[in-house]
């Protein structure tokens, strides 16, 4: 339930879609009928929840100031449209479809701003109106607003000389995952709980240790027992709980199901999913703005669950909505997935609008997710938007990374690898222009996944002396390097 | 007996999506089957579903499913990320 002022007029945005002024309700449309009682002076919202006795599920936002608002309407169904009021659920009770934000979008465009935004923190929350949670509390490790740099060493490479690479690996814990949970961290504090979790391959452990530590909470999180050192130790050092599960990343997903059912925690990828995925959306407002204020012709996107990818174009689709942009949203968006674990990359090619699972078998293990449940909605994304997918073959995740820490001076883990090396794909393949304004999202840090590239390292070893050095390096030169 | 209810997606592949497992998931173990969303086409299909009965009648059943080539997820947590 979101809460405005405007005007002198006290105004309440229930997640019925209903407004209210006072106690009244002044819109026309139907209550839900679930809704009891609203107590607007309280800032309490009254549902009945499983049985006859009323219980109190929606609290208002505490209202800070006209400029303020949390502009969110409530959660609504994505297969069925059935509307919820902001709780901690993800799943329709009806359909079982995912449920997704709904925001007021008229109220957006009435404040927002390219001033107000430029006016913001160099974080996400300069992005607030467009984000579901209150940012004066926000949990706040200073995510995002990344480097955009001009690629020109890798374009020549490719043959583009419009390139640009988004270099999300340097978020505070090393992945663009910081930019959700943060966004997720916020909720559950606002909902009150004392305990993040989630169920991860890495990243997404790392920045939710991280941002537990920062909000005072307690963290659990769930990992396959087979996980990269740099992955768990970059976990490990914040002080969760890690639960290093004997299994696959499968049996991990099941088993944090089951416990999101039985115990009082926020799973950020489970039960706080809803306003965990708006994190992404910033990874494309963000590019749009340092851009300056422009759409990117092609977006290349690494993709497991399909959240990113689809929610990067919603971010554009919102900048057009609340009038920062003019649309329409001229990008193309490309899936990049590693050929060991490619079925939304599959399915797209196919033409199928349905998602295979796989036995995921990839050196790319953050992407490795083989029932995407975001899937089917990055393929219509990519088909809405006139893009494409491509799947990396296995040996060349970790050309793509060289390629990159080569010619650019980032080193990325394998997840960036698969992005450089499907872009290389796209360019041969002609889907993208030498001309055309590329952006490439680059999300995680190559420290996380060093295994893959130990064989980089063969040092020049000697004693301490002028001539064992010289020895050395006409050796070197012998060899052509 | 503990009683409960477990939200699942079944996916089928293409040689099972003609064979009656739901009803038969019914029929052999004392679970109720109610769909909720499903989209099954000639070479693969999916159904997302509440199982309601005894625990470990539930999870009897879930196995059975698994074990004759049927891809079970849980509903709630299919959208974990990397
Ligand atoms: C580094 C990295 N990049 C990209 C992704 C893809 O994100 P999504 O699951 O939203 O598709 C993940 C995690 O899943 C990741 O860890
Ligand atoms: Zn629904």
């Amino acid at each position: 339930m979101g809460f405005g002022v405007l005007g002198v007029k006290l105004l309440a945005y229930c997640s019925c879609s209903n407004t209210f002024q006072e106690d009244k309700r002044i819109s026309d449309r139907p209550m839900v009928p679930s809704l009891e009682r609203v107590d607007i002076r309280q800032g309490l919202c009254y549902y009945p929840r499983r049985g006859a006795v009323p219980e109190v599920v929606a609290p208002f936002l505490i209202q800070r100031g006209a400029d303020k608002v949390a502009f969110v309407i409530g959660l609504r169904c994505r297969e069925c449209a059935r509307e919820y009021p902001v709780e901690p659920l993800n799943v329709c009770d009806f359909c079982f479809g995912p449920l997704e934000i709904s925001y007021d979008y008229k109220a957006i465009a009435r404040v927002i701003s390219r001033q107000r935004i430029a006016d913001g923190p160099l974080t996400i929350w300069r992005y607030q109106d467009l984000l579901p949670v209150d940012a004066e509390n926000a949990v706040d490790i200073q995510a995002g607003f990344t480097p955009l740099i001009k690629a020109k060493n890798l374009g020549k490479v490719l043959g583009l000389d419009n390139l640009y690479l988004k270099n999300d690996s340097v978020n505070p814990s090393f992945s663009f995952k910081d930019r959700v949970v943060s966004v997720a961290a916020t909720k559950a504090l606002e909902f009150g709980f004392d305990t993040l979790s989630c169920a991860s391959t890495g990243n997404l452990a790392c920045a939710v240790a991280a941002h537990a530590a920062r909000a005072g909470m307690r963290s659990v999180v769930f990992i396959p027992s087979d996980l990269e050192a740099g992955k768990v130790i970059g976990a490990a050092i914040y002080g969760p709980t890690i639960v290093a599960v004997k299994g696959s990343y499968d049996e991990v997903n099941r088993l944090c199901s089951e416990i999101a059912d039985n115990y009082h925690w926020a799973f950020v990828n489970i039960n706080m999913r809803p306003f965990y995925a708006e994190g992404s959306k910033t990874l494309g407002l963000e590019v749009a703005e340092q851009l300056g204020w422009r759409f990117p012709e092609h977006a290349v996107v690494p993709v497991a669950s399909g959240a990113l990818l689809t929610k990067i174009w919603k971010g554009f689709d919102e900048m057009v909505e609340v009038g920062l942009m003019e649309g329409p949203v001229p990008t193309r968006m490309y899936a990049a997935q590693a050929r060991g674990c490619s079925p939304v990359v599959d399915a797209f090619n196919a033409g199928e609008d349905m998602v295979k699972p796989v036995r995921p078998n990839s050196i790319a293990k953050s992407l490795a997710i083989g029932n995407p449940a975001d899937g089917i909605y990055a393929i219509r994304t990519m088909s809405r938007s006139g893009g494409a997918a491509y799947a990396v073959p296995e040996d060349e995740v970790v050309e793509g990374m060289k390629l990159l820490a080569e010619t650019e001076g980032i080193f990325t883990e394998t997840a960036g690898g698969v992005v450089v090396s499907a872009l290389k794909g796209l360019v041969e393949r002609g889907a993208i222009g030498r001309d055309e304004l590329t952006v490439a999202f680059i999300t995680g840090n190559g420290l996380k996944t060093q295994e893959v590239v130990e064989d980089v390292v063969h040092p020049l070893t000697i004693r301490p002396t002028m001539e064992e050095f010289e020895e050395a390096l006409h050796g070197l030169s012998a060899a052509g390097r | 007996m503990v009683m409960g209810k477990q939200r699942v997606k079944f996916t089928f592949p293409t040689d099972l999506v003609t064979q009656p497992i739901i009803y038969d998931l019914g029929r052999k173990f004392n679970v109720v089957t109610n769909i909720r969303r499903a989209d099954v086409r000639e070479e693969m299909g999916w159904v997302v579903l509440e199982l309601e009965g005894d625990d470990q009648e539930i999870q009897q059943g879930i196995d059975w499913v698994g074990s004759i080539g049927v891809r079970v997820d849980p509903v709630a947590g299919d959208v974990l990320e990397g």
